[in-house]
C-alpha cells in the first residue's frame, strides 16, 4: 500500500520519537511515526528507570549535558498537558567514603555551571534526619530538589497519543525493511506499506545503526548495556521519599534506590554491556549487583520484597554522547546512541531536531489551535465524590478489574478505547497487572475484556503482539446434547 | 447462580462480610443465626462462591458435610443456604475502605459509589497466589507464564487452554490437580518440578493427577530459567543441593511453550493493611482472639485471609466461629477479653488464634516446620513445666494441625502466655 | 509355588499423609499371594482394590451454550475403570448443551457402557 506523500517520518516511537512527533504534530506537517512493535513504548523505553535527573550530573561539554537540564524544565508542561504520572521528588547523591567527596565536589560545579539553583551539600546529619532508612555510615551528600520521576511508558503513551490528534500518522508492527532516497524524496518501506517523505528521523534506539545503514549513512556503531530493575512492594512505600544515588563511575550512575510514581521502591539499574541488544534476561547474578549496591545506600533493602524484575538495553555508541543531527544523506537525520539521560532530555532533543529540520529547510508553519487529549482517569486517586459522579454517568467504572492496584473496568476500556491493543499496554497504561500479584487475578479479566472490546477470540489477544499468544483455542468438535433432570 | 431480582441496599448493617467465598458465606450465616438481622457479603465476583467454582475436581466438604463434593457443589451448597437464612449477597462489588466507626465505602455495579454503616465487620477475603517474581526467576518475561490458579480459571471457567506443553513448577495440590486437568483437555505436561526433597501435594493426588498419568515428578529440582522472547520456549531446570542452591552444571532444557506457576498462597491482605491491623510476619494474616477478632473491635477475620487452610471444611469451621462473634458483636456482647497468648514453640510455625481464654473450649490449628513420624504436641508454661501433651502419629509442614483444647484442660493455669511445641517423642 | 513365580507391583497409599509405599504381590494365576508396607487395615484394602480393579471419579467440564461462563462443570455420578478416563474425557469433549442446567441434571447416561451418567455439578442459568 503507497501512502501520501509525508513531510517527516519518524522511525521508532520510543520516548525520543514519540517526543519529536509531538514538538512536530504542533505545526502544519504531515507527519508518520513508525515502530516495529505493537504498541509504542515497547522497547526500551518501558524498562526505564523513570528518573528525570536534575541536570547536574553531566558536564556540559557534551551534547547530552547541554539538553539535560533544558529538558528537566519541560517535562512540567508536558505533564500538564497530557497528565502522566510525574513528581519531581527530588534526588540525594550520597558519599560514603572520603574518597567519594570529590565527586560530590563535581555535581556542585556541574549545576554552578548551569546555572541550576537549590543543589547543595547536604551535611549526615541532615541526610540521616531526612531519609533515615539511608545508611548511617553516609557522610555527605548533594541534594538537588529538581530530580523527578514519572512513569515512562505513560510519558511515551501521552505524547503519541497528543500527536496522533494532531495528524501524525502512528504506524505499529512497521519496521523498516528498506530506505531509498531519489531527488528530494525518500521512499521508506515497511512490511505493510511504503512511505514518500521529505524527512527521515532516525530514532529507532538500538535499531538506529541499522536504519542509518540502510540509508547509506555508517560511521557508528551501537552497543547494548543492559540495565535490570527490581521492583518492590508497595508496602514500602515512603522507605525512602527521594531518588538516592551512589557518587557514580565512569561506566553508569550506578544503581539506585528509586520512590517511583506509584508509590513502590525500584532498586536498579544495573549496567552490563551485552553482545545481543535484544538480550533483556535478568540474572542472578545482575539482582546481586543491584542488591548489593542499593543495600550500601540503604541497608534494610531486601531481595525477599521483589514484586516484579525487568531488564531494559540502553543504546549506546562510543564515546557514550548523544549523536544528534543532519547526515551526509539529505534529509535524514540521526537520533542515536540516547541513553541515560535520554528520558530527561527528550524534551529538549524534541526542540533540537525541529529545529535542524527547518534548519534543512522544512517549513513549519505552526498550527493555530491544537487538539487536546482528555488526561486519563486514575480512579483510585478521585475523591469520592468524583468516583461517584464518574461511576453514576458510566457503570465501567463500578467493577474492579486489578484488585492490586485498584483498577476499574472504566479506565481498561478507556485505555483500549486510546490504543491499547495488548495485554502488556494495559498494564502499562492502567497499572493492572503491575502490583503485588502480577496479574494473576486479572489478567485473565483484562484478556476477556481485550477480546470483547477490540472484537477478537481470547487467543488471538497477546501479551505485547505477535507471537506472544497467550491462551489457545481448544480444538473441539462439538455436538448439542439435551440434558434431562435427575 | 445468578440472583436476578435488584439488589436493595440499606444505609447500615448489622454484619458486612468482605469476600463470598465459604469463609464469608459461612461466616454470613453463623452471623445470622447468632440473631443479627441486617447481614450482607460483598463479593467481587458475578456470582458467590469464590475460587470454589473453578476448583472442579470433587475432595470438599468430608467433614464439614459428611459427603465428598466438587468445588462448585460445595460453593452452592453454601450459598444456597446462606440465601435461604436470609443472608444478603452482593455480587460484582467491591469493599474499598473502611474507617474507624466502621463505616465502609463500597463500589458496586449495582450501586456505584456507596457509603454504609455496620456494627461488625468479617474479613474474608482469601488469598493469592505467590508468582514468579516471589521466587524471583531470572530469564526473560515472554508470554505464558501462569499461576496454577490462573491457568485453572482459564480452562475451567472461560474455556481456552494456556498452551500446547507445559511444566509446572511446585507441587502442592492446586499443581498437581491442574496437572491433571490439563492432561485431560489434551495438554501435555513435561513434568512436575519440586524444590523440596519431598512433594507438597496429598499423596492422593500424587497418585491420581501425576501416576495415573506417568507424568513425571522431579523432587529437589527447579527451574532456573526461563527463556523464548515472545512466548515461552523452555526453561532450564536443575537439581538443587542440600542447602537449596541450584547445581547449575547439572541444569537441562525442558521445551514448552507454558510454565505454570505453583508454588503457594498468601493472604489476600489489601484491606487488612489499610485497616492497620496487627498481622502475623509468619502467616501475613491477621492476629486473631479466640473469637477470630482482629487487633481492631468489632473486626472479624477468617478463611485464608488469615492463614492458609488446607481443607475448605476447615475454612467452614472458622468461619463460623468468626460469623457466631462478629453477629453477637453487632447485638451489644463483649466477650472478656482472652488471657493466654500462644506463642509457637519448637517445630511450630504459628498457631491460630493467636490467644485464648482459660474457661472455653478452643480449636487451635497450627502449621509444624519439619515433618516428624510420632510426635507429641506440648504446651508448656513460662518455666517449661509440660501443661498439656498429646500425641500425633505423624507431622507434615503441609498438612495443618488442629489442637482441641476441651473445658478444663487450662483449669489449673495462672500464667499469661503458653509455648506450643511439636517434638519427637 | 515357590517366590521366584510371584510378580510385584508397588502402589502409593492415598489413605493419609502417611503416603505408604505398598506392595502387592502376585501369583502366576493373577491372585494377590501378599499385601506388605501399610500401616493399617485401610492401606490394605486400597492396595487390593487399586491392584485389580482401579477405578476413579472424573471431573470436567463440556461446552455450554448460553450461560454466565462458556463451561459447565460436570462429574461421573461414580467410579468408572481407570483405564476408561481418558476415552470419557474424549467423549465429553464433544458434548455441547445449552443453558440453564441445574446441579444434578444428566448429560450423559451411561457413559461408555460403564454404568455412571455424567451430571452437572452446578446451576447455569440462562443469561439474558
Amino acid at each position: 500500500m503507497s501512502e501520501p506523500m509525508q513531510d517527516v517520518v519518524v522511525v521508532g516511537a520510543g520516548i525520543v520519537g514519540a517526543a519529536i512527533a509531538h514538538e512536530l504534530s504542533r505545526n502544519e506537517l504531515a507527519v508518520t511515526l513508525l515502530d516495529r512493535e505493537a504498541e509504542a513504548g515497547f522497547g526500551t523505553s518501558k524498562a526505564n528507570s523513570g528518573i528525570i535527573h536534575g541536570g547536574h550530573h553531566t558536564d556540559t561539554d557534551t551534547l547530552k549535558g547541554r539538553l539535560e537540564w533544558v529538558g528537566n524544565q519541560l517535562w512540567d508542561p508536558l505533564c500538564d498537558e497530557l497528565g502522566f504520572g510525574f513528581a519531581r521528588v527530588g534526588e540525594l547523591t550520597v558519599a560514603l567514603t572520603e574518597a567519594d567527596l570529590p565527586a560530590l565536589d563535581h555535581l556542585i560545579e556541574n549545576a554552578e555551571e548551569k546555572d541550576i539553583g537549590g543543589v547543595e551539600v547536604w551535611s549526615r546529619d541532615r541526610i540521616c534526619a531526612a531519609e533515615p532508612q539511608v545508611t548511617r555510615g553516609v557522610i555527605a551528600g548533594v541534594f538537588s530538589p529538581h530530580t523527578a520521576v514519572v512513569n515512562p511508558y505513560e510519558a511515551v503513551f501521552g505524547l503519541v497519543e497528543a500527536a496522533v490528534a494532531n495528524n501524525v500518522r502512528l504506524r505499529t508492527l512497521s519496521p523498516v525493511t528498506d530506505l531509498h532516497h531519489d531527488g528530494d524524496t525518500w521512499t521508506v518501506t515497511t512490511p505493510s506499506a511504503t512511505f514518500a517523505t521529505r524527512f527521515v528521523v532516525n530514532a529507532a534506539g538500538l535499531g538506529a545503526a541499522a536504519i542509518a545503514h540502510m540509508a547509506g549513512v555508517d560511521g557508528f556503531e551501537i552497543r547494548g548495556r543492559k540495565g535490570e530493575e527490581y521492583l518492590l512492594d508497595k508496602r514500602l512505600r515512603h522507605l525512602v521519599r527521594r531518588v538516592i544515588y551512589p557518587c557514580p563511575t565512569p561506566l553508569s550512575k550506578g544503581t539506585l534506590v528509586i520512590p517511583t510514581y506509584d508509590g513502590t521502591i525500584m532498586v536498579g539499574p544495573t549496567a552490563e554491556e551485552v553482545d545481543d541488544p535484544d538480550d533483556v534476561t535478568t540474572t542472578t547474578a545482575g539482582e546481586s549487583t543491584a542488591f548489593a549496591g542499593a543495600r550500601r545506600l540503604v541497608p534494610s533493602l531486601s531481595e525477599r520484597d521483589v514484586i516484579a524484575q525487568f531488564a531494559g538495553t540502553r543504546a549506546t555508541i562510543r564515546g557514550d554522547d548523544f549523536l544528534i543531527g543532519p547526515t551526509e544523506a539529505p534529509g535524514f537525520v540521526n537520533v542515536a546512541g540516547i541513553q541515560s539521560p535520554g528520558l530527561t532530555a527528550a524534551p529538549a532533543i524534541a526542540r533540537y531536531v525541529a529545529d535542524l529540520l527547518r534548519h534543512g529547510g522544512l517549513e513549519m508553519p505552526p498550527k493555530p489551535l491544537l487538539n487536546m487529549i482528555e488526561r486519563p482517569v486514575h480512579f483510585a486517586s478521585l475523591t469520592t465524590e468524583q468516583q461517584r459522579t464518574l461511576a453514576d454517568t458510566d457503570e465501567r467504572y463500578r467493577r474492579i478489574v486489578c484488585r492490586c492496584e485498584f483498577v476499574t473496568e472504566g479506565e481498561v476500556g478507556d485505555a483500549i478505547e486510546r490504543g491499547a491493543t495488548t495485554v502488556d499496554g494495559l498494564k502499562f497504561r492502567t497499572r493492572a497487572g503491575m502490583g503485588r500479584c502480577q496479574g494473576g487475578f486479572c489478567a485473565t479479566r483484562c484478556i476477556e475484556l481485550l477480546s470483547a472490546d477490540l472484537g477478537i477470540e481470547m487467543s488471538e489477544v497477546t501479551k505485547r503482539g505477535p507471537g506472544s499468544w497467550l491462551v489457545l483455542d481448544r480444538p473441539d468438535d462439538e455436538v448439542m446434547i439435551e440434558p434431562e433432570a435427575p | 447462580m445468578i440472583d436476578d431480582r435488584p439488589h436493595v441496599l440499606l444505609p447500615n448493617y448489622d454484619v458486612v462480610v468482605a469476600g463470598g467465598g465459604p469463609a464469608g458465606l459461612g461466616a454470613a450465616v453463623a452471623a445470622r443465626e447468632a440473631g443479627a438481622e441486617r447481614v450482607l457479603v460483598v463479593d467481587r465476583e458475578a456470582e458467590a462462591g469464590g475460587i470454589l467454582l473453578q476448583c472442579i475436581h470433587s475432595g470438599f466438604g468430608l467433614h464439614h458435610l459428611g459427603e465428598e463434593l466438587t468445588g462448585p457443589e460445595y460453593a452452592q451448597r453454601i450459598l444456597e443456604n446462606a440465601l435461604d437464612d436470609g443472608v444478603d449477597v452482593l455480587t460484582n462489588a467491591y469493599l474499598l475502605d473502611i474507617d474507624n466507626d466502621q463505616n465502609l465505602k463500597l463500589l458496586s455495579a449495582d450501586h456505584g459509589v456507596a457509603i454504609l454503616d455496620t456494627e461488625a465487620t468479617v474479613l474474608a477475603m482469601g488469598a493469592r497466589e505467590r508468582t514468579r517474581a516471589a521466587i524471583r526467576i531470572p530469564g526473560r518475561r515472554p508470554a505464558g507464564i501462569f499461576t496454577a490458579g490462573a491457568a485453572q480459571r482459564l480452562v475451567n471457567l472461560n474455556g481456552v487452554l494456556p498452551g500446547r506443553r507445559v511444566v509446572i513448577l511446585g507441587s502442592g495440590d492446586i499443581g498437581l490437580i491442574m496437572a491433571r486437568r490439563l492432561t485431560l483437555e489434551g495438554v501435555e505436561v513435561a513434568g512436575v518440578f519440586e524444590l523440596m526433597p519431598h512433594a507438597n501435594g496429598l499423596s492422593r493426588n500424587i497418585v491420581q493427577c501425576l501416576h495415573d498419568f506417568d507424568i513425571p515428578l522431579h523432587l529437589s529440582t527447579t527451574v532456573v530459567e526461563i527463556h523464548g522472547r515472545d512466548r515461552i520456549d523452555k526453561v532450564t531446570v536443575a537439581p538443587v543441593d542440600a542447602q537449596m542452591k541450584p547445581v547449575l552444571d547439572k541444569a537441562w532444557d525442558v521445551p514448552c511453550d507454558t510454565l505454570l506457576v505453583s508454588v503457594g498462597l498468601i493472604p489476600e491482605n489489601e484491606l487488612s493493611r489499610e485497616l492497620r491491623l496487627r498481622l502475623d510476619p509468619v502467616t501475613s494474616g491477621p492476629i486473631v482472639s479466640s473469637t477470630m477478632e482482629t487487633s481492631r473491635d468489632g473486626v472479624f477475620a477468617c478463611g485464608n485471609v488469615v492463614h492458609i487452610h488446607d481443607l475448605v471444611d476447615f475454612v467452614s469451621a472458622e468461619a463460623e466461629l468468626a460469623g457466631g462473634h462478629a453477629g453477637r458483636f453487632a447485638l451489644g456482647a463483649r466477650p472478656p477479653h482472652d488471657n493466654v497468648r500462644l506463642q509457637p514453640g519448637k517445630n511450630v510455625a504459628y498457631c491460630v488464634p493467636h490467644t485464648v481464654t482459660t474457661d472455653q473450649p478452643h480449636t487451635v490449628y497450627m502449621r509444624v516446620r519439619k515433618p516428624l513420624e510420632k510426635s507429641m504436641l506440648r504446651l508448656r508454661d513460662a518455666e517449661g513445666d509440660i501443661v498439656h501433651e498429646r500425641r500425633l502419629r505423624y507431622v507434615v509442614p503441609a498438612e495443618m494441625v488442629t489442637l482441641k483444647l476441651r473445658p478444663g484442660v487450662l483449669d489449673g493455669f495462672q500464667g499469661d502466655a503458653l509455648q506450643v511445641e511439636v517434638v519427637p517423642r | 509355588m515357590t517366590n521366584d513365580e510371584r510378580t510385584t507391583y508397588a502402589y502409593l497409599c492415598i489413605g493419609c499423609p502417611l503416603g505408604c509405599r505398598l506392595e502387592v504381590d502376585e501369583d502366576s494365576h493373577g491372585d494377590i499371594v501378599e499385601i506388605r508396607g501399610s500401616s493399617c487395615r485401610k492401606g490394605d484394602r486400597y492396595a487390593e482394590q487399586e491392584h485389580t480393579d482401579p477405578r476413579r471419579g472424573v471431573t470436567t467440564t463440556v461446552a455450554i451454550d448460553g450461560g454466565l461462563w462458556p463451561r459447565l462443570p460436570v462429574k461421573t455420578s461414580g467410579e468408572i475403570p481407570k483405564d476408561r478416563v481418558l476415552a470419557a474425557c474424549e467423549v465429553l469433549r464433544r458434548v455441547r448443551i445449552e443453558a440453564p442446567v441445574e446441579m444434578g441434571d444428566v448429560i450423559v447416561h451411561d457413559l461408555l457402557g460403564t454404568g455412571c451418567d455424567v451430571v452437572a455439578t452446578r446451576d447455569m442459568a440462562r443469561m439474558t
